[in-house]
This record gives structure tokens, sequence and C-alpha cells, in this order.
């Protein structure tokens, strides 16, 4: 299940590993992505922390860890190309996976529904 | 926001296409449609894009004294400018620095037409009207003006399409007066994109016809600001607010040799920029690329070593270029040659960059040849 954080992240837990990028919405605001700064492989975060960095024509904006974890995994296809964050924010444009990490966090986090209502608002 | 924004005549369009609204200048003005800035730049660069500019000011200055009048307000000279031609020019305060820059056309020995950015535009008509002689007549036509450029390497074939003689267009910073399906246009050869392009002035109420009637062209897709900005970016064009204001005098902006300060010509601001001590450039404009498509931008500090040199002035990522590029002052008396290699503080890290040559983009259509000519 996905689950979403104030700042617009979304985040999903799956046998223990948690694969993470922003929202369609947030990519939509944030408009052309052109580069995406991803957190080094191995590095421990705590939960709220500046886990990276997504630029876009007109601005930066920090990305920040829904929960607590140890980066395992960057995706290197989005690295490579910024353009997949506006393509598929919440599918293939995923900025990086998770281990260790401390899932009671994610009930701090709103569902899809209640992220929804917060950015309808 | 209290204050009140404006709108163009063309802002139920935007709209209609879908366009982001974002306040510019006291203005409701699109920042983008819907396909996003970069494929607007590129459309621009490859085709031809078609941009709403009714938010700037376009005032009329008629009167035997007109040009002299001018000569003695604005910092390039007037007097010498041929009827049919448009000119970059700037209108200074007593201190030299920069009230606003602005394009002059000369429509006749003693009539032209001035047109300005939209902030400083309403402080113009004041400063301006208020320094001409009693005898030359000066009026804001802005609010009844449309201003629509069309700008890519297609424009000129765009407007042969609607019926204008493609051979006899003006020629780059010259101007005619002709019609479009039956409208009156001052037509000039000029723009801020650095490819082919006209900007166009008609009256307001025209707005949507004439707006509707280039779109309808396969070649012809809109842009707005952000790809305007982009675009301007590339070819190192300044930017009123970013690159030039009130404390910057159009020397340290580059444009010196311009302003002829060696002719005996006095205008508003000479004094200070002609005194020894007081002119002397405190800081100049440098363009920086950077390593990537991270970017620095307005703001970010410039660091030669551990020393902080200048400050960016406008940076974003070049689409044309694939990689960010900037623009910034730095101090008047470093030796900043281009390839020196500078850091630039965007805020979270240092990005390494390096002096490039202006204009960053050099393959642009701008001055290019039109057939039949």
């Amino acid at each position: 299940m996905k689950y979403y954080a104030e700042t617009h992240e979304w985040i999903e837990v799956v046998d223990g590993i948690a694969t993470m990028g922003i929202s369609t919405f947030a990519a939509e605001e944030l408009g052309d992505l052109t580069y995406v700064e991803m957190p080094a492989v191995g590095k421990a975060f705590a939960a709220g922390a500046v886990i990276g960095t997504v630029e876009s024509v007109k601005a930066a904006s920090d990305i920040f860890a829904p929960i607590g974890g140890t980066v395992s995994e960057v995706n290197d296809a989005l690295a490579a190309d910024p353009a997949l964050l506006n393509q598929a924010p919440e599918g293939d444009g995923w900025i990086c996976r998770l281990k260790d990490v401390k899932e009671d966090e994610l009930k701090t986090l709103l569902t899809a529904e209640q992220y929804q209502k917060t950015i309808a608002e | 926001m209290d204050e009140k924004l404006l709108e163009t005549p063309l802002a139920a369009e935007h709209r209609a296409l879908g366009a982001r609204m974002v306040p510019f200048a006291g203005w409701l003005m699109p920042v983008q449609y819907a396909e996003g800035i970069l494929a607007e730049h590129h459309h621009c660069r490859q085709h031809a894009a078609l941009f709403d500019i009714c938010h700037m000011g376009e005032f009329r200055v008629k009167g035997a004294l007109a040009a002299a009048d001018l000569d003695r307000i604005l910092a390039r000279p007037v007097a010498d400018q041929p009827v049919g031609s448009c000119r970059y020019n700037f209108s200074l305060n007593e201190q030299g620095g920069v009230r606003d820059d602005l394009i002059v056309y000369r429509l006749a020995a003693d009539e032209f037409y001035l047109v300005v950015n939209a902030g400083p535009c309403a402080g113009d008509a004041a400063w301006i009207g208020g320094h001409l002689s009693t005898t030359t007549a000066f009026a804001d036509e802005s609010a009844a003006t449309a201003k629509l450029d069309l700008q890519g390497p297609e424009a000129a074939a765009v407007l042969g399409r609607l019926g204008l003689a493609t051979a006899s267009l003006p020629r780059y910073y010259h101007f005619q007066q002709t019609a479009i399906a039956g409208v009156p246009v001052l037509l000039s050869r000029t723009g801020y994109t650095g490819e082919l392009g006209f900007e166009l002035y008609f009256a307001a109420a025209a707005a949507v016809k004439l707006w509707r009637l280039l779109l309808a062209d396969p070649a012809v897709k809109p842009a707005d600001l952000g790809a305007r900005d982009t675009l301007r970016l590339e070819m190192g064009y300044p930017l009123y607010g970013h690159e030039m204001d009130e404390t910057t005098t159009p020397v340290e902006a580059g444009f010196g040799a311009m302003l002829k300060l060696g002719q005996p010509r006095e205008f508003i601001g000479s004094a200070v920029l002609r005194d020894p001590v007081a002119g002397k450039p405190r800081r100049r404009l440098i363009g920086m690329a950077l390593e990537n498509k991270r970017a620095a931008r307005a703001g970010a500090p410039i660091y030669c070593g551990a020393e902080q040199v200048g400050t960016v002035s406008s940076g974003a990522v070049a689409p044309s270029l694939d990689r960010a590029v900037a623009m910034g002052y730095v101090r008047a008396d470093l030796e900043l040659p281009v390839g020196a290699a500078l850091e630039l503080d965007n805020g979270r890290v240092r990005l390494a960059g390096t002096v490039a040559a202006l204009p960053f983009y050099g393959a642009g259509s701008a001055r290019m040849e039109l057939a039949g000519r």
C-alpha cells in the first residue's frame, strides 16, 4: 500500500524494502524536471531528512525521506533521464529504495485518499 | 496577493489552452502550457512560437523637438537613427543606473514609438513624458495596444502564408507598417529569442483574432514566459530586474560601447558615466557554463577559490545546450577570461562552472537572410 507525505513524496514497503518517489501532483506542479540529485547508496536517513533534490526549469525542490531507512538502491535510469519523473512519477520514475526501514513510521503518513484531499484544498 | 493583477486581452485564450497563470510584473501571465517549457523552447528553436506580450508598454512621442528630446533623455543616440529602424536603448537615472531598457522605433523624422517593460511602464511614462519639451506630444498607448511575438526559423514562412510577401519583410532591427487579415500592424523584425522573428503591434481589440489566426498555422505553437526566459538566457540577453536595475549602469551590463560616451552628447546620467571615479564600473556581467544540468539560480553567490567575487543574476538549464548556464555580476577588477574556473553556490552545494562567452547559444536564426531578398 502506498503512503504519502505532506511534502509530496510517496513510499511503498514490500517485504521490508521501501520504494519512494515524488507524487504525480508534485511532478505536475514542478513542470519539466531536468536534474535529480540522488542519495548515496548505504547512507541512512531519519524521517523528514533531505534525501535528494529535484530541479525543474524554474526551481529546485528538496526531497524528504518519508520514513527512516538506509538507501539500498537508486534509480539510475532516472538519473540519466529526469523526464521519467514527469512521465511516470509513481512508477518508472521512482527515486530510490530503502532497507532497514522504520515501518511503524508509516502510520504518521497519509493514505492515498487522505493525500488526495490535502492537494484538492 | 491583495494587489489586483492585470490581464491581457488573451487571458481567456490562455486558460482555454490549459496555461498555468502566474503573477509577473503586476500582470497575471501564462508561464507554460500543457506541453511544458522544454517543448515550447524547442518548438521556438525549430519551428515558430507565438508569445502574448500584451503586458509590455508602448509610447508615441511626436514633435519637431522629439528627436532632440529623446537624445537628451535616453542613453544611446536617437537623432542619427534612420526612419524605419529599431534601436535598443536605455532610460537612466541621474546616477547612470538603468531605469528601464527599451526599443525605440523611428516612425518618421519627428515621430517615435517606444516599447518598454511592463513593470517600469507607469514610471517610464511619468519620467520620459515629464522630461519632454512642452511642444513634444506624448501618448501612452499601452492599454489600447496588443503585442504578439512570432519567433522561430519558420516565422517568415508563417507570415507568407498569411499573405505578406516574404521577400519584402523588414530587415533585422527594422520595421514596416502592414496589415494582416485587414488589421493594421506595425511589424518589426526583432525579438527576444535569438531566432528569426517578428514583433506585431496592433489594436488590442484585434488581439484574439490575430492570436487565433497565427495559431491556426501548423508551424506555430503558443509559448510563454517560462520558455521566453530560457530562450533569452541562452542568448545572454538581459532581463530587466535581473541583469539590470537602478543600481546597474549599461557599462557594467556590457553595453558601454553602444553609448558612444566619447561624443559630446549630454543625456540623463551621462555626467556620472563619464566621471572617472563615480562612473568607474564596480562590476561586470559575465556568462558561466555549468558542468551538467544542475542550475545555479538568481542570487547564488559566485566564488573564485574561497572568496565570493559576485552573484548570479539569472540561471537555469539551457535546453538547447543540454547543460545549465548562468549570467552574473563579478567584481570589475578581476581577470576572469573565458574558461576561468568558478564555483556557484546553489544553496546546497557549490557547483563547478567556467566563464563562457555570450551568447551561450550561437546557432540562432535571428539574422538569417530571407529568400528572394
